[in-house]
């Protein structure tokens, strides 16, 4: 899930830098205000553990495909999210300088997408109160799961947002957030299910290595994401059913819906996007009986869509995401 | 386990590059960290569409790779293990985007097949950059400019020990698993039985190893701070080094030197 830094624009790349790096003060200071000395090694020494077991193929069961642990969110179970967030870093650094994944301009990017939403996000918000202060067994592989895939769907998020503002590939957002989601859907199980059968073994044998969680506010929590999220989805269905400024403005300044390029082979590649695309203008390609009628009749309102839906909950996740940054924020302002 | 071998492999090479003397690699690290950073910046801010001015910046890292006796066989291999993931999405390009181009008064194309090539360019350039900073500024080097620079105590002593420990974990993990893969199907990776245990196990290792860290830094005086290495001030050849390597960054950014040169050579000619 590592962005480069050929996919990636100036301003994209420079705007989360300067986002990671706020973040990365915020938890450089946190750290050196609460840990203890003696998990300074450790630290280290975990972020070498992830860094090394993310090589390690897992067979899936049941299929032919191997899956890898991602380890946000298995160190922030150990360490706690902010601990675990500048671990994420210096993992990121480490494969931008000497692997060459990602690289030195994408590297904000990478922080948001893989250090910010698995530790700031899914662990807080779904791990912990799902885990509980005395986690059994089932509620670990629950807890671990839930915010193994919501960490990562947010992150492939990331990737889809961060790419299309850039604007150096072609691929539109609805395609392109339909080929990452569901990808990521398989890959955060499986990271999930790598991450509670380590965590569910480490309650076994050393259960003080588990951090204590605090589960105060969970209800409140978990009522929020709930709404959130069943606002995103229901009322992206009610959105607006005509075209968008873009294609407004292009109706207006060219007298057509779409600009238009004449040639063999410009015709070669309409027909070929036109196979390809199965999300035509947001949506899943209606088959041909159901094109008929809808332009028979005029659009119905509103319109039930599967694809607008996803984008409304992953949006609802990112909302609730930046309130609860600037909740933190404004608590860390008052407290100084 | 070919991957673990590889990356240990990759991590002593890059460190031995680094232990070098020479012109470049005796320059200041900050100004070299600001370099590569400025020359992703410039690559990254060409027209999605723009070859011919992304080419003069392959000055540089055929310059540092000269300067600083680098080989440039191992990181160009090392740029075609990363580069699959990103030309895949680059290759939505010429599927896309129909709108068409003119090369050069001579024939059309689309403008897909345009941005993907620079898309490649960029790929090879930010990349190589990335690994030529690596291979001629050691990790401790580089932290120690991190610092100067502003960033955190905390991320600072965080990134040298990772980098520290990668080196015996990496062949403690190679070890396990490949008795792990002696004793199962070829060809197969981790059964499900085996994911947590072992990477349970690997992890408590792991921690016990932290805790003698912990007891062998107090035995030397730890004291909960942890000294970085100073590095010298920047001296005026660093400035000169920087100031000539950004102007020249921006020389190739707001002018086209490829066509100058063409249009020069025709009036001449």
């Amino acid at each position: 899930m590592h962005m480069a830094d050929a996919l990636v624009s100036p301003v994209v790349g420079g705007a989360m830098w300067a986002a990671s790096a706020g973040l990365a003060s915020y938890a450089a200071k946190q750290v050196q205000k609460n840990l203890d000395e003696s998990k300074v090694p450790l630290m280290g020494v975990l972020g070498a553990f992830v860094f090394a077991a993310q090589m390690i193929n897992f067979t899936i069961p049941g299929t032919g495909s191997s899956g890898h642990l991602g380890g946000g969110l298995l160190l922030a179970a150990l360490l706690g999210p902010h601990a675990a967030f500048l671990t994420v870093v210096s993992i990121l650094a480490v494969q931008a300088l000497f692997f060459a994944d990602g690289g030195l301009l994408a590297l904000g990017c990478n922080i948001i997408n893989m250090g910010l939403f698995p530790c700031y996000v899914a662990y807080p918000l779904l791990y912990a109160p799902l885990a509980g202060k005395q986690p059994s067994k089932a509620r670990i592989f629950i807890a671990a799961l839930t915010a193994a895939v919501a960490g990562l769907q947010l992150g492939a998020f990331g990737v889809v947002l961060q790419t299309v503002s850039s604007g150096v590939t072609s691929l539109p957002f609805s395609t392109f957030a339909l080929l990452m989601q569901p990808i990521h859907l398989a890959i955060g199980l499986v990271e999930g299910l790598i991450t509670a059968t380590a965590l569910a073994f480490i309650r076994r044998e050393a259960p003080s290595l588990l951090r204590h969680q605090t589960g105060a506010s969970r209800t409140v929590l978990l009522t929020m994401l709930v709404l959130a999220l069943a606002t995103g989805g229901l009322l992206s269905w009610t959105a607006s059913t005509n075209p968008d400024g873009l294609e407004w403005s292009i109706a207006a300044a060219s007298g057509e819906e779409e600009l238009t390029a004449e040639g063999p082979v410009h015709t070669f590649f309409a027909e070929l996007q036109e196979k390809l695309s199965f999300l035509p203008d947001y949506n899943f390609k209606p088959d041909p009986e159901q094109a008929q009628l809808t332009e028979a009749k005029p659009t119905a309102w509103p319109a039930v869509a599967p694809g607008t839906s996803v984008a409304g909950i992953t949006g609802a996740l990112i909302t609730l995401l930046l309130a609860f940054g600037a909740g933190k924020a404004l608590q860390h302002a008052a407290k100084h | 386990m070919r991957n673990i071998v590889t990356a240990w492999l990759d991590l002593h090479y890059l460190d031995d590059l680094a232990r070098q003397a020479s012109f470049f690699h005796r320059l200041h690290p900050a100004g070299k960290l600001v370099i590569t950073l400025a020359f992703a910046v410039t690559a990254a801010s060409f027209d999605k569409y723009e070859i011919a001015g992304l080419l003069p910046l392959f000055f540089y890292p055929l310059a540092v790779m000269a300067l600083g006796r680098l080989p440039s066989s191992r990181l160009l291999q090392r740029l075609l293990l990363v580069s699959p993931v990103v030309l895949l999405v680059g290759l939505f390009n010429p599927l896309l985007d129909r709108t068409p181009h003119d090369v050069a008064g001579l024939f059309t194309i689309a403008g897909g097949w345009l941005s993907f090539l620079s898309l490649t360019l960029k790929l090879t350039l930010t990349t190589t950059a990335a690994l030529l900073l690596i291979a001629t500024t050691k990790l401790p080097a580089i932290g120690a400019a991190l610092r100067q620079l502003g960033l955190p105590r905390a991320l600072v002593v965080q990134l040298l020990l990772l980098h520290r420990y990668l080196f015996v974990l990496l062949e403690e993990v190679g070890r396990i698993a490949q008795a792990c893969e002696l004793r199962s199907a070829p060809g197969k990776g981790l059964p499900y039985g085996a994911w947590g245990s072992l990477l349970g196990q690997l992890l408590l290792r792991t921690v016990s190893r932290a805790e003698r860290i912990y007891q062998a830094m107090r035995c030397r005086g730890f004291d909960g701070e942890i000294r970085l290495l100073m590095l010298r001030p920047m001296q005026a050849r660093d400035y000169w080094h920087l100031l000539a390597w950004c102007g020249f960054f921006l020389l190739c950014r707001f002018v086209n030197l490829p066509h100058a040169f063409g249009h020069f050579l025709l009036e001449v000619l």
